[in-house]
């Protein structure tokens, strides 16, 4: 999972979580969401999957899925206080 | 898609999980068929799947350039690369998450995804984007999918 698996990460979804699975858990769970198009850099890695991404902030932590070749999607949790207000700065608000 | 050229001058492969057997038999197919018609050909995957094709073609006749995907994509994304035909190999869900990233980041481009596996047909329906599809349950046997790549890219004899 290149620098992804160097970090501390909570495992929000199993693997083999679809995009849609991803996407509607984030907007369902998390008061606030952000949507992304693949190509969004977020923790040194691009995000890839069907648009529009969604990632879920809780406070300073980012929930976002992450996609491996052989395995499928993950949503994962990461705390990171700079990363969380760089994406309330770039990401947005609609679909 | 605008200005597609029949023999793309560019192309660019991206393979799935190489899980199923084959995908490098058609990777090693569809880069020869557009080398010999005189397209540059890149392969982007994982570090699995590059190495199985480097010990596969150990002298390169089939495939010259690999890069990995994330490093692929970061050029894509800084517009530091550019093709004029793209074709993802599909069987699993990731792979077709990989096919969605090229389509937003190379809207004008022709996409053709090649879905195959056990049960390729709901893989396929999960592809909401413009694209090509190309759809075949090949796991072990590339023949049929053979088939149906060459119709597409007018390669049938």
């Amino acid at each position: 999972m290149g620098c992804i698996e160097n970090l501390n990460y909570e495992m929000i979804l199993p693997l083999g979580a679809s995009f849609r699975e991803c996407r509607e858990y984030v907007e369902n769970n998390f008061l606030e969401f952000w949507y992304v198009d693949p190509g969004y850099r977020l923790f040194d890695e691009y995000i890839v999957g069907l648009p529009p991404i969604a990632l879920g902030i809780d406070s300073t932590k980012i929930v976002f899925p992450y996609t491996k070749p052989c395995h499928g999607t993950y949503l994962l949790a990461i705390e990171d206080a700079d990363e969380a207000a760089r994406v309330r700065k770039t990401a947005r608000k609609k679909k | 898609m605008t200005d597609i050229p029949a023999t793309p001058d560019r192309t660019l492969i991206v393979l799935g999980c190489p899980e199923a057997p084959a995908q490098q038999a058609l990777a090693f197919h569809v880069a020869h068929n557009l080398r010999m018609r005189g397209a540059g050909v890149l392969i982007a995957g994982n570090p699995s799947v590059l190495s199985l094709l480097k010990v596969s073609d150990p002298e390169k006749h089939y495939v010259t350039d690999t890069m990995v995907f994330e490093k692929c994509i970061a050029e894509v994304v800084g517009k530091k690369r550019d093709c004029d035909l793209c074709v993802v190999f599909a069987h699993n869900d990731a792979a077709i998450a990989y096919a969605a990233t090229m389509r937003h980041l190379l809207p004008e481009r022709r996409l053709v995804v090649i879905v195959f596996g056990k049960d390729p047909g709901p893989l396929a329906d999960e592809i909401n984007f413009p694209c090509e599809k190309i759809i075949d349950k090949a796991v072990h046997n590339p023949m049929q999918l053979r088939k149906k790549i060459d119709e597409v890219f007018g390669w049938a004899a």
